[in-house]
């Protein structure tokens, strides 16, 4: 562990645990959780550090009661996060609703594992891109951030709570189980105890916790500003709806977030988000010719069988394809002017992940343009950086 | 409108969707004068599920989470933990607690943590028209019953205690001065305490429970069918017994507990 002059410290940590210390970074005062592989080190670590730090730590009878709990946790003050996989996401679902109509800031993390149901809890999945949009009931619009590395992680996790802060909004941090349980070196925060300053601008008005003495009635039927219910009138009511789908889609250029690699002169681009980014910028490299020592694995055997594949590949001279990739921080709402804008002298596009295509028909909806492939792999396994490799060679037309 | 009324009630949002003859309305009055009894207006929140009774707090002038069906116990116990000095009074029906909210009754009763539970039991779903609940006693003809209730109904009271709540009674509406004592008494209490108030569905328990039309009657009736609990006191059979089942002060509460743990284990709080 070494500290420097920044406030910052590097540490290896498990992307579960740095989900757990972003979240005391940012501020998160209380957590409810239900054990479910793979997020429970979330709910492992949170359950020692919340009460050392002056917060609160319950385990709930189920997820429900869960994302209830944070919910209640909220109005009393208190910055509140749980955190679940697949089933628990599910059962939640009611309570998201809940909170996007009382417009309450919580942050719910999905470690995603496969689905559907028990579906496969050890292994890895991004089947639930869509849930995280619309999983609730009923018309809202929702903030999800989808870290692919142990960094974002943590700086995810801190940015849910300053997002969900800044629109009264539930944010989701849509993980899954490669970055859930990868350890990587990465920089948090020097001081568990030190709470982010909190400089964000408000989107929509802060509004009065209880026990402020404002009466507040906090609603789950659609209600004006006093709380008053106007379920019963139409008018009012479409107005209701809007202005809480209009409050997210409406800052989109606030909240979006992408990263772009080697876009300057591609014609090829990898859009991904998520684990899969991570094979995704390795197949650009190899792609480019870029040799990333970082891929050769420790052991001997592994590194002779791996060295002996690296370098085939190697040798064949790719520095010519102009490869670049995409990756998109926040999945939603969807970024498209940040999409549109990168992806602008691209023509064709590859969405490489683990479901059965579904963020490619988002992408296709917004590149009309553009010849859009959608690289479904369903099963648990992350593509490898060959397949996506394969699968930009056959795009750009090189025999191997 | 009262002195009590004008403090305690919105008067914008009367009048109160309550049908007529409904005992919300003496349940609203007698946990408003629990709380002015023990003038902590300042100090209480209100918390509810979905289903009539569930809106008794929402005309309450102070701060009130309505939320989802079954769900009000798990709001509350992370609004408690937030805010641990304060009080906190649940609004729920049978419906509410006994059929889609049991678990979370189950598991904060067990940890006896200090919330304050009126359970409402008008014996029906109410709000969806008249379908059988829980509380529904056998036999009777319901929406969803129709050749007559085949389930035991399940008696809210018992389940607490058995689960260790540490304060559990049970009234009628016909009791409310009782009614209002052991409310404040529950939020006085340090623990969990679960009070269950017999209440009259005049529009659709009166249909399918009672054959009765009038609020008054079916009072009458839900009075008349219970008799006062006693220590020692042999049950008479066929009757609901009322009073204060337990009142347990040495209990160990929840939080409690958790602050027990910590100073055990010499853990500072930052």
């Amino acid at each position: 562990m070494e500290k420097n002059s920044t406030g910052s410290k590097e540490v290896v940590l498990q992307g579960n645990e740095a989900c757990a210390k972003g979240a005391l970074y940012a501020g998160c005062r209380f957590f409810a959780g239900y054990p479910i592989t793979p997020s429970t080190e979330i709910i492992e670590m949170m359950s020692g550090e919340m009460q050392k730090a002056g917060g609160a730590f319950i385990q709930m009878e189920d997820e429900i009661g869960s994302a209830c709990a944070i919910i209640g946790a909220r109005w009393g003050g208190k910055k509140a996060m749980t955190a679940t996989s697949g089933p628990g996401y599910t059962l939640m679902q009611e309570a998201i609703g809940f909170a996007a109509v009382t417009e309450t800031p919580i942050v719910i993390v999905n470690v995603q594992r496969g689905g559907p149901s028990t579906g496969q809890p050890t292994l890895s999945s991004q089947q639930d891109i869509y849930q995280a949009r619309y999983g609730s009931h009923g018309d809202y619009s929702i903030i999800v951030l989808a870290p692919s590395s142990v960094q974002e992680m943590y700086d995810f996790t801190v940015r849910a709570f300053e997002l969900a802060e800044q629109f009264r909004t539930p944010v989701i941090l849509l993980a899954d189980e490669v970055i859930g349980h990868m350890r990587e070196k990465i920089k948090i925060s020097d001081g568990s105890k030190t709470i982010r300053s909190a400089k964000q601008k408000y989107v929509v008005s802060p509004q009065a916790d209880f026990f402020q003495g404002e009466n507040t009635l906090v609603e789950g039927q659609l209600h004006d500003i006093m709380g008053r219910r106007i379920g019963h009138i139409a008018t009012k009511s479409g107005e209701f709806i809007t202005n809480i789908n209009k409050k997210i889609d409406d800052h989109v250029d606030v909240i979006a977030d992408i990263d772009t690699y080697f876009m300057d002169d591609a014609d090829v681009a990898i859009v991904a988000y998520g684990s899969v980014a991570r094979p995704a910028m390795n197949a650009v490299k190899l792609a480019r010719g870029i040799k990333d020592d970082r891929i050769i694995p420790k052991f001997k055997i592994l590194r002779d069988l791996f060295k002996k594949g690296v370098q085939e590949t190697i040798q064949t001279d790719y520095s010519h394809l102009q490869v670049g990739m995409v990756k998109i921080n926040t999945v939603w709402p969807f970024p498209e002017e940040l999409l549109r804008e990168a992806t602008r002298d691209v023509d064709v596009v590859i969405v490489p992940e683990m479901n059965v295509g579904k963020y490619s028909r988002e992408v296709e909806r917004v590149l009309k343009d553009k010849t859009v492939i959608p690289m479904s792999k369903c099963g648990g396994d992350i593509h490898t950086p060959s397949e996506i490799l394969d699968e930009i060679l056959k795009e750009v037309g090189v025999d191997e | 409108m009262n002195k009590l009324y004008e403090k305690y009630i919105k008067k914008e949002s009367l009048p109160t969707l309550f049908c007529p003859g409904c005992g919300n309305g003496i349940i609203q009055i007698a946990a408003m004068e629990a709380m002015e009894k023990l003038g902590i207006k300042d100090e209480v929140a209100c918390v509810s599920g979905i289903g009539c009774s569930s809106w008794i707090p929402c005309y309450y002038k102070l701060d009130v989470m309505h939320t989802m069906h079954g769900r009000a116990l798990a709001f509350a116990e992370g609004l408690k933990l937030a805010q641990p000095d304060k009080k906190i009074v649940i609004f729920t029906g049978d419906g509410d607690s006994l059929a889609i909210g049991g678990n979370h009754l189950v598991h904060a009763a067990a940890r006896n943590i200090d919330l304050t539970v009126v359970l409402v039991n008008n014996y029906i779903y109410g709000m969806t028209g008249g379908q059988k609940s829980p509380a529904t006693p056998k036999g009777s003809v319901t929406k969803t019953s129709p050749f007559g209730s085949i389930d035991e109904p399940i008696n809210g009271c018992k389940l607490v205690m058995a689960l260790g709540a540490s304060y559990v009674a049970r009234w009628t509406t016909a009791h409310p001065v009782q009614l209002a004592k052991s409310i404040a008494d529950g939020i006085d209490h340090k623990g969990f305490s679960f009070i269950e108030v017999l209440s009259q569905c005049p529009v659709q328990a009166g249909k399918s429970v009672f054959g009765e039309k009038d609020a008054a009657t079916i009072m009458q009736r839900i009075k008349d069918n219970t008799y006062m609990h006693k220590d020692g006191k042999t049950p008479e059979k066929g009757k609901i017994p009322i009073g204060v089942f337990r009142h347990d002060e040495t209990a160990e509460e929840y939080i409690e507990k958790i602050e027990a743990k910590l100073k055990e284990q010499g853990i500072e709080r930052g």
